[in-house]
């Protein structure tokens, strides 16, 4: 039975066999259901992932995505829905029998063997000769930089060299998909950071497809072509890491990802191709006009706290471009320095408040606002956004 | 710089204490076992007299061959259904009265001994069986599988279940991974689940006494038959033997399960 499906393993390059037709998705995710008694842990998604993509699942905790890739690798069955790699459906297949290979977020490599052994367990059971196991492990060892440290156990290892081995153990069978499972979750800040630009590198060399689960959103941003936003077991908007963060279909994906000033509407008029909304946090503010068109809906106007700049008299304007700038008075009434960034919370003589994130631009603090400064906040209508509540 | 691990005197008195509550009666029983006088509670000079009787007496070398048999061979049992059960109870699907039958499977360690003897003796009568050997076994093997399960369910536990995932990741079915990683791991307290059902089969007398048949003695039933007519010193020669034994058994399980954890090259089998 394991013949049927495409495989990459025991040596023979996964040349075309997984592209059926060129362009098409490699994996085709198509209304998956998974649920554990009466709650839905993965509620109907349906996703494509074109081959040599970096995608990510992001998402809170418990909002299914670690559900979806254990069903991507086989380790539930999905109660409903199909899931289609290259054209064969293996949403019931064993984890034995398909192409795909995971890296686990504890990396569960195997304590009681080498470092060579755990690299080499997935090519002795493809029944690869000796001989070429001894190259794919030397070519796994050079390719994650861990020369030298073939005899030693898991628990001589360091953190960051365990995760390296995990990933050539992943990588040794040469799979069509590669899942991560929070990768760098273990790892600390500094490690974390050289081994994401590591894993790009890596995943473009070999021209691999790669899906990893993150509840991290700097970590989505930085490695992944397109991520994937779950929330209760739904894919709420799958986009590039821009349009994630200056484009969230929702409210709720707009706070989840990045930082967020958010005031409910209470009015609009609209002025041209600019929208004119009464809030009751922020007085008047003008917008330009969303893509979508609003319906009756409530909604809220979105701004990021980079997008909002601060200065002590107010923006110099240009003729005839004053209406179209927003103006906010108020006071400086917390002030977070972030080495960088310094983001300062804003109150507002209308009642609200609003975050700013100013880059630090020089190293003395002749720029810096002092708590209780009278400041204005101001930002053009292209910078806000208008979410759906 | 001083040490930290020093023992204060309170730490050094308290040890010493504790150690001759439980090792003074044991001493006492082994130097008295090479007492060249016939009366046990009188010293009459250094001797192997006693040893010598012993391995004349054909009744006591019977009654130890006995234990052993039975020890290994319901060690040997029990340790297979322990261990079955151990994966079935840890690593099976949730089942209904899973609860239940856990709780069960561990009732015969906080059970009467006499209660588990009777209960089989009346088994084994219904049943009409001849009792001997394999009774006193299977009584053996009911008695100790708890233990084997217990050990070996701990160690299940504390084993992360996405190491038997990643075999299966890597292209093992799933009977297939266990053998390959989940064994290999679990494989010292097996062994140490094995050891312990030996020893407990070994010293058991009241089971033992309940399921055995007329000329089947087991070595402790021997023992207890001999000190009723009075003790002999060559009782204090056997028990001797057996301590030595069960070290030896102690002795080899520490050092297996030493070496388990820091094997040098893999010796897994693949």
């Amino acid at each position: 039975m394991t013949d049927e499906l495409p495989r990459t393993d025991a040596g023979e390059k996964a040349a075309g066999a997984a592209h059926p037709a060129a362009g098409g998705p490699l994996l085709r995710i198509e209304g998956v259901v998974k649920a554990f008694g009466t709650f839905r842990a993965v509620d109907g998604v349906s996703l494509d992932i074109k081959a040599g993509e970096f995608f990510a699942l992001l998402g809170p905790s418990g909002c299914g995505k670690t559900t979806l890739l254990r069903m991507l690798a086989g380790f539930e069955a999905p109660d409903e829905g199909r899931i289609l790699l290259g054209d064969k459906d293996i949403a019931q297949a064993l984890p034995h029998e398909r192409p795909i290979n995971m890296m686990f977020q504890n990396y569960a490599l195997f304590p009681h063997l080498s470092v060579r052994d755990n690299i080499a367990f997935g090519l002795k059971r493809a029944n690869m000769a000796r001989a070429d196991i001894a190259t794919r492990v030397a070519e796994m060892v050079a390719l994650v930089k861990l020369e030298g440290l073939e005899k030693r156990k898991p628990d001589q290892l360091s953190g960051g060299q365990r995760q390296r081995v995990a990933l050539a153990r992943a990588l040794a069978r040469r799979p069509q998909l590669l899942l991560l499972d929070e990768p760098l979750a273990a790892l600390d800040r500094k490690l974390r950071e050289s081994t994401q630009a590591e894993l790009m590198e890596l995943q473009r060399r070999l021209g691999m497809t790669f899906i990893v689960v993150t509840h991290d959103q700097e970590e989505a941003m930085t490695m992944a072509d397109r991520i994937g936003v779950m929330r209760s077991g739904k894919l709420v908007q799958v986009a590039g890491p821009r349009e994630l963060y200056e484009a969230p279909r929702s409210r709720w994906i707009a706070e989840f990802v990045g930082d967020i000033n958010l005031f409910d509407a209470e009015s609009k008029l609209r002025d041209g191709h600019r929208l004119v909304i009464g809030t009751r946090d922020a007085g008047t503010l003008v917008v330009a006009e969303p893509r979508q068109p609003l319906g009756e809906a409530k909604f809220s106007v979105a701004i990021r706290p980079e997008k909002i700049k601060l200065s002590r008299r107010g923006p110099v304007s240009e003729a005839g471009h004053e209406t179209a700038i927003n103006r906010l008075d108020g006071v400086i009434a917390d002030i977070c320095y972030l080495g960088g960034t310094t983001t300062y919370k804003v109150k507002l003589d209308t009642g609200g408040t609003v975050q700013a994130s100013v880059a630090n631009s020089a190293r003395l603090d002749v720029d810096a606002y002092s708590l209780n400064q009278h400041v204005v906040a101001w930002f053009t209508p292209d910078d806000c956004m208008v979410l759906p509540s | 710089m001083r040490k930290i691990s020093r023992l204060s005197r309170f730490n050094i008195a308290s040890l010493a204490l504790g150690f001759a509550f439980l090792y003074l009666p044991i001493l006492i029983l082994v130097i008295y076992s090479f007492n060249a006088s016939r009366l046990v509670t009188v010293w009459g000079g250094w001797s192997l007299r006693w040893y010598h009787a012993l391995f004349a007496d054909r009744a006591m070398i019977e009654a130890s061959w006995m234990s052993l048999r039975v020890a290994f061979s319901s060690a040997t049992i029990a340790t297979l259904l322990g261990t079955l059960a151990a994966v079935a109870l840890a690593r099976g699907e949730r089942f209904r009265g899973r609860t239940l039958f856990s709780g069960m499977l561990y009732a015969p360690l906080v059970m009467p001994e006499v209660i588990t003897g009777l209960s089989l003796l009346l088994l084994f009568v219904a049943l009409n069986a001849e009792r001997g050997f394999w009774t006193v076994t299977i009584a053996h093997t009911t008695l100790t599988m708890c233990f084997v399960a217990v050990v070996v369910q701990s160690r299940l536990g504390s084993l992360d279940r996405s190491l038997e995932e990643a075999a299966m990741d890597l292209g093992c079915p799933p009977v297939r991974a266990f053998l390959s990683v989940t064994l290999p791991l679990i494989a010292p307290a097996i062994v140490a689940g094995w050891m312990l059902a030996f020893t407990l089969s070994l010293d058991d007398l009241v089971i033992a006494s309940f399921t055995t048949g007329p000329g089947s003695a087991t070595l402790p039933i021997r023992i207890y038959s001999e000190v009723r007519l009075g003790v002999k010193p060559e009782i204090n020669a056997i028990c001797t033997l057996v301590i030595a034994l069960i070290a030896v058994v102690i002795f080899i399980a520490s050092l297996a399960s030493k070496l388990s954890s820091s094997q040098g090259e893999s010796a897994a089998p693949l």
